[in-house]
């Protein structure tokens, strides 16, 4: 399998107050295959979510190479990290983060907005079969408020698939639900991952990271272990 | 359901995004939809762009209601007339009063008629008048009026309307007949009861036949100076040549409480000259003409005792005036819409603030800064253009109820008894006319407010970093 995601040497710094530099991600090297799903795990701070950021073009490495699909995100504008964003990538949010005043056909169908691609019966269609896929086929015309939490991580499931996305980026997809609700979202992500998604999800949760086919641990910005669920460990220095 | 079973997405547009024209109407729905989450307050940030544009279109209705209204004026007086008159000269003192008698001889006579004739054709008609207060009697009723003696023309030049009958004719004239047309207070005054027409009215001692009634019509304004105003409805008309037949070509008018008497050959002469009013050259052709005559009348007059007006010189005083009172409206709408657009700066940057969290989201799904920048400044146009429809509203409102508010008023303090109140309001006029264009420039101007505040905020909300802006919890 080719990898879809990697990182090289991969650093990152913040700087507070200007000058003082915190390191948060120091080297990393790593390499998902298309189709994997990927629990990333590890203590808070580690750098999961800046991870996250870096791999859903939404923030720059302060050095070393991300090659999405083969091509170094890290000197594209910021208008073509938008589309990578909006053709390649999928988001899923620990806080669902749909937007209340739209209803769930509309919420699912935002992304499509911003390809440029001209709304129809066609893109209708498929927003509503995603809704039913996810189990809200009833709720097309619901706000996010009319529903409960896991519901909205549904219709969030489902506005990540739209764009048919070669990455799915979940951070924390299950923090805000309760433990039955979190496997439902599971068994939906799981399913995905076997129809061909690539999936790379944050997790603080055993069980959760347990639906994954392989769980890397950060610490202090590096990797500390990486694992696949069906295989022996291997180290973080062989992982490359 | 599997996910292989969904139909397929749509082929993503290569740099696409943005703000198609397509998109605009999709745009200005949203817009209205998240303005429609905070009405009272969406309403209350374009109250300044409503208070502009109402007082915009009301102002300007008013201001071209009394421009029309001036206008109407000169027109009854005849755009392109030039007004001769007799006027008493300043120092009358020795050299032209009669010793033997007390009276004071001045004015213009025939040799000035026939000076204007020199012109041919440019003047188009000449109406000299000569006037004599006098009682006009029927029966035992009796009315002061203003005997106007004229050639036929005059009822033409002076737009003279007949609500009965006709003026008097070129036949009447060349034959000195003693026919008459009175004026509508003329006419009520002495026939209160019985039709006018066909009636005899004595007059200075002759008797006249009436022929014609003029229609009551509104009193032409005064200029001051030399202009005076007239009041048309009191008149009562006779053959310039039956008053020269019978009461002679040199009359001297004795005016009531005054010991000296005064000789005036030709009260007036009104010229229509050929040309067009709405023209430049039509206007500096009339121009030229009333210059003309005057250097005519200084070189053979020895002394001012003649006058001349041009209605046209009114015409440029009221546009000049017009356009004084535009820029005083120009300066208020620019405060008021400066103060509307800072107003919806203010909400807009807000609402900026208000819905970080919703700009993040929107950039993490794939949208790019100038998606955000349109989606801002749609919201903050829309909300500006409705400001604006709502102050056309408004200010036709105001257009149209504002000229009827003093007779509504008038009625209502007829009813409580205060008659003299009523009465004044009834004086009060506020003519008011709809100027189109100026519902447009208000509408327009409402855009571009909206735009111009707009663009801040919106480019403020586009600049957000996606990740600080997915963090904000609001
Ligand atoms: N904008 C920023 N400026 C400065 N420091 C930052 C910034 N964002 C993150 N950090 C720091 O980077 C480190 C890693 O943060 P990150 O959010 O990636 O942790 P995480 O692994 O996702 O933790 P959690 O499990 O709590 O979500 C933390 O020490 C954090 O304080
Ligand atoms: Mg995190």
């Amino acid at each position: 399998m080719p990898a879809i995601v990697e990182v090289l040497d991969l650093y990152k710094d913040y700087f507070l107050e200007g000058h003082v530099p915190v390191h948060v991600l120091k080297g990393l090297n790593l390499s998902f295959d298309e189709g994997d799903f990927v629990a990333l795990m590890g203590p808070s701070g580690s750098g999961k979510s800046t991870l996250m950021n870096i791999l859903g073009c939404l923030d720059r490495p302060t050095s070393g190479q991300y090659l999405l699909g083969g091509d170094d995100v890290a000197h594209m504008s910021d208008d073509e990290l938008s589309e990578i964003r909006s053709t390649y990538l999928g988001f899923i949010f620990q806080a669902y983060n749909l937007l209340p005043q739209y209803t769930v056909t509309e919420n699912i169908e935002l992304p499509l907005v911003y390809q440029g691609v001209k709304l129809d019966e066609k893109t209708k269609a498929r927003c509503e079969a995603l809704a039913e896929m996810v189990g809200l086929g009833t709720r097309l015309d619901h706000r996010p408020l009319q529903l409960s939490g896991g519901q909205q991580q549904r219709v969030a499931i489902a506005r990540s698939l739209v764009n048919d996305p070669h990455v799915i980026l979940a951070d924390e997809p299950t923090g805000n639900l309760d433990s039955r609700t979190s496997v439902e979202i599971m068994q939906m992500l799981q399913e995905l991952n076997r129809s061909g998604k690539t999936i790379i999800m944050v997790t603080h949760e055993n069980d959760i990271a347990a639906w994954a086919r392989r769980v890397v641990r950060l610490r202090d910005g590096v990797v500390e272990s990486d694992v696949r669920n069906d295989e022996q460990p291997i180290t973080a220095a062989a992982a490359h | 359901m599997n996910i292989n079973d969904i139909p397929p997405a749509p082929t993503p547009v290569k740099g696409g995004g943005g703000f198609g024209p397509l998109k605009f109407l999709k745009a200005v729905g949203l817009a209205v939809r998240s303005l429609w989450l905070h009405k009272l307050r969406s309403l209350l940030s374009v109250l300044g762009i409503v208070i502009g544009t109402s007082s915009v279109i009301a102002l300007m209705a008013f201001g071209e209601g009394s421009m029309k209204d001036a206008l109407d004026d000169i027109k009854r007086q005849g755009a392109t007339n030039i007004v001769v008159r007799s006027v008493k000269p300043p120092d009358d003192s020795a050299s032209s009063t009669n010793s033997k008698s007390m009276v004071a001889a001045y004015g213009l006579d025939s040799r000035d008629i026939a000076r204007f004739q020199t012109f041919g054709k440019s003047i188009t008609t000449m109406v000299p008048m000569r006037v004599f207060p006098s009682e006009a009697r029927y029966l035992e009723r009796m009315h002061n009026v203003r005997m106007i003696a004229t050639t036929p023309d005059y009822s033409d030049v002076n737009k003279i309307q007949l609500a009965r009958g006709r003026f008097f004719t070129v036949d009447d004239e060349e034959n000195r007949i003693n026919n008459c047309v009175l004026g509508a207070a003329t006419a009520d005054r002495l026939f209160p009861f019985e039709d006018a027409m066909g009636k005899t009215v004595f007059c200075r001692g002759d008797k006249y036949l009436v022929v014609g009634v003029a229609s009551d019509r509104m009193p032409t304004g005064g200029t001051g100076g030399s202009q005076a105003a007239e009041d048309y409805n009191n008149d009562m008309y006779i053959p310039l040549s039956t008053a020269n037949q019978y009461i002679g070509s040199k009359v001297s008018i004795r005016s009531a409480g005054s010991r000296s008497a005064e000789q005036v050959d030709i009260y007036q002469v009104t010229m229509t000259i050929d040309a067009e009013v709405d023209t430049k050259a039509g206007r500096q052709t009339v121009k030229a003409i009333g210059d003309q005559i005057k250097r005519l009348l200084e070189k053979h007059h020895d002394k001012k005792d003649w006058a001349v007006t041009i209605p046209l010189d009114r015409l440029e005083d009221a546009e000049r005036q017009q356009e004084r009172f535009t820029s005083l409206l120009v300066l208020i709408a620019s405060i008021s819409l400066l103060v509307g657009g800072i107003g919806i700066m203010n909400i807009m940057l807000a609402t900026v603030t208000e819905r970080t969290r919703e700009i993040g989201i929107r950039r993490a799904l794939g949208g790019k800064q100038r998606d955000i920048t349109a989606q801002f400044l749609v919201e903050a146009t829309v909300q500006t253009t409705i400001g604006g429809l709502i102050g056309v509203v408004v200010g036709l409102f105001l257009v149209f109820v504002v000229p009827v508010a003093p007779g509504a008023a008038a009625w209502l303090t007829q009813q409580t008894g205060l008659a003299d109140t009523a009465a004044w309001l009834r004086t009060i006029k506020l003519p008011a006319q709809v100027n189109v264009p100026s519902i447009f420039l208000a509408v327009g101007v409402s855009v571009g407010v909206g735009v111009l505040f707009g663009w801040y905020p919106a480019r403020r909300a586009a600049k957000l970093d996606p990740i600080e802006a997915l963090r904000h919890t609001a």
